[in-house]
């Protein structure tokens, strides 16, 4: 038994419980948080590059044996997952540092923010379904609260939409986990797969199957479901809101791919081609709104809902080669969210503004930010050799493969328009006849630039280093499509 | 706000904080083997508070009680992942708990475990969260 595993939860649990006694002391905290954070990222490594050389990690907690007590399990694809919201999360945090104000940073912004990382790691890292609930539930909790810190009228507008999407969902989701438990009596995520393989097709479980599809769609910001996401992403300061957008529609997009991979596998014909439908909707309605709006926030938060389609298209496809591309994927659009949101951060901030219509000759003043923003906009497109293209060969090609020609089109068109709207984003913002703006000798442009760099830096690494990570992506893919090799893990058999 | 009469209020008040403290505190304990536990115990504890803060006011309340609650409930999280985590020193898995009997004076044959620990930190955790909150709401207005 190795505790490696769980400690990616317990140390943003220690780290935010001794923040909170440090509340009032903003120096002293932010230099734990950013102990903290650092201590994740060397602990996550650590376990990504075990469970890649001795296969998946398990705990059975409270040592109880497999079926009847909570198991956390970790395979390559979690532990991967793991280490990109460890980085982004001190990232984020560092980012943090000198853009929040005094008052949020007093008013538990730290504790919390730890919370919100211990809520998505557990999502990643549970292997018990009605534990995934639990951490869903962590995660929600923090993330109300960082959404409404601060009370200006947008944010508390907004948190009540979210709170009421969130609340109904969550009711879902308990009853989707009764349904399902009343079927196969149990909660352990691999005992179910085997109970629903011995079952076989029947009704009642794609019933369950699109219950589950509708809850994970509507944290995920899944097309119909999608419509809160704009307006709440909206609300928050940019650290909160790269956290929100590069890691909580991605929780909710691989709890779709675990159960659409390891539970519900039977009737793949409807289940899949359903989630696939979906997925090719997603991405066209998050491409309409990337090229119709000029307000920069707006287009980035309509970015986040191409990918979430993108990555499920790939997820629908179901194959070993497809499901690879997903994972490519995904965390390419976690590090690039991120980077993305965090730069579009010190452009609101200098400029006062979000509508790129009032802004102009950005580059003059900042060339360093005009090009981090340039190669981290091109790795949103795919464009190679960055980060986004070997995610997007791999599902397209997979598509095409299985002869969906429609989705994979869909798919390929979509990044030209992301690119598209990237562009806009650039040439209006950066472009142009320089302005003066009030703010602009006042924002620590240094000190904020560092953060997306870093992830800028990883983009370009992470397209470059696609051969070297091409065995870890594929033994994540393995894991996903042979069910099997998740549930011996589990199960010791 | 009108000045209203409550010296009945006031005088049941201090007894009944004891019998509801008292009672509090034996729910705790029975929990784990029977029902009760950190949770209901908590609740209860600042139920009683909650009447303190009826039958006086919010001022003579912080004055008997100068706690941040805030600080409760960081320490109740402590002792609950404290306990939770001490298991991994031993080799063992989260949350795993120890227990043992011994025969203690009057009390007879009584059971240590450490899920007392754990409970604790539920208890301070729900009794910080739950002032916390009515604070909040009653300070505003």
């Amino acid at each position: 038994m190795n505790s490696l595993i769980v400690l990616p939860l317990l140390i943003p649990l220690f780290t935010g419980t001794i923040l909170i006694f440090f509340a009032k002391n903003t120096l002293t905290q932010r230099w734990i948080s950013a102990a903290g954070s650092i201590l994740m990222i060397i602990v996550s490594l650590w376990l990504a590059a075990t469970v890649y050389n001795e296969g998946i990690q398990t705990m059975n907690l409270g040592n109880w044996e497999a079926p009847f007590g909570i198991t956390l399990v970790s395979d390559m694809l979690s532990a991967l997952l793991v280490v990109t919201t460890s980085l982004i999360g001190f990232v984020c945090l560092l980012y943090s540092f000198r853009y929040i104000e005094k008052e949020r940073e007093e008013h538990f912004y730290y504790p919390v923010f730890f919370f919100l990382l211990l809520g998505i790691n557990g999502a990643f890292t549970t292997g018990d379904i009605f534990n995934l609930f639990v951490f869903f539930e962590v995660m929600l909790m923090s993330s109300y609260v960082l959404l409404v810190l601060g009370g200006t009228k947008i944010q508390l507008r907004e948190t009540i939409k979210y709170l009421l999407v969130n609340v109904i969902a969550s009711a879902l989701f308990v009853i989707a986990v009764g349904y399902l438990y009343s079927v196969v009596g149990s909660l352990n995520m691999a005992h179910i797969s085997v109970r629903l393989a011995e079952m076989g097709q029947s009704g009642i479980i794609t019933v369950i199957a699109v219950l589950f599809l509708i809850v994970f769609g509507a944290k995920g910001a899944l097309f119909p479901l999608y419509f809160w996401l704009p307006g709440s992403y909206y609300a928050p300061p940019a650290p909160v809101l790269a956290m929100f957008g590069a890691l909580l529609t991605k929780v909710g997009i691989y709890s779709i791919a675990r159960t659409y991979t390891l539970l519900f596998n039977q009737d793949v014909g409807f289940t899949h081609g359903l989630l696939e439908v979906l997925a090719i909707l997603t991405i066209i309605v998050g491409v309409i709104g990337a090229i119709a709006f000029s307000d920069i926030k707006k287009i980035i938060i309509y970015n986040i809902i191409v990918a979430v389609g993108v990555i499920l298209f790939g997820v629908a496809t179901f194959t070993q080669e497809s499901l690879a591309g997903s994972i490519f994927y995904i965390i390419h659009d976690m590090n690039i969210k991120a980077a993305l949101f965090l730069l579009i951060g010190i452009v609101i901030k200098i400029t006062g503004t979000s509508d790129m219509t009032k802004m102009g000759g950005l580059i003059h003043r900042f060339p360093a930010l005009a090009w981090t923003f340039f190669i981290a906009a091109a790795a949103l497109a795919g464009i190679p050799p960055l980060s986004g293209f070997p995610g997007k060969v791999l599902i397209i090609s997979s598509g095409f493969a299985n002869g969906n020609y429609w989705g994979a089109a869909v798919v390929l068109l979509s990044s030209l328009f992301v690119l598209f709207s990237a562009m806009k984003i650039f040439m209006n913002v950066f472009w142009g006849k320089p302005e003066t703006y009030a703010n602009q000798e006042k924002v620590p442009v240094k000190w904020l630039l560092a953060s997306p760099a870093i992830l800028t830096v990883f983009a370009v690494l992470f397209g470059f280093g696609t051969e070297a990570l091409y065995p870890v992506i594929m033994n994540a893919a393995e894991t996903l499509s042979n069910p099997e090799i998740y549930i011996n893990a589990v199960l010791k058999e | 706000m009108m000045k209203t009469n409550n010296l009945i209020l006031q005088t049941a008040t201090k007894i009944l904080l004891f019998v509801i403290v008292l009672f509090s505190i034996y729910m705790f304990f029975a929990g784990h083997y029977e029902p009760g536990g950190g949770f209901i115990g908590g609740l209860m504890t600042s139920g009683a508070i909650v009447l303190l803060l009826i039958a006086y006011d919010i001022k003579t309340v912080s004055k008997a009680l100068p706690f941040d609650y805030k600080k409760v409930v960081g320490v109740g999280l402590l002792f609950a992942t404290g306990t939770a985590a001490g298991g991994l020193l031993f080799g063992k898995p989260l949350l795993t708990h120890w227990f043992t009997y011994v025969d203690l004076p009057l009390l007879g044959k009584t059971s240590l475990h450490t899920a007392v620990l754990f409970d604790i930190g539920v208890y301070l955790v729900v009794i910080g969260t739950t002032m916390t909150i009515i604070q909040t709401i009653g300070e505003s207005e």
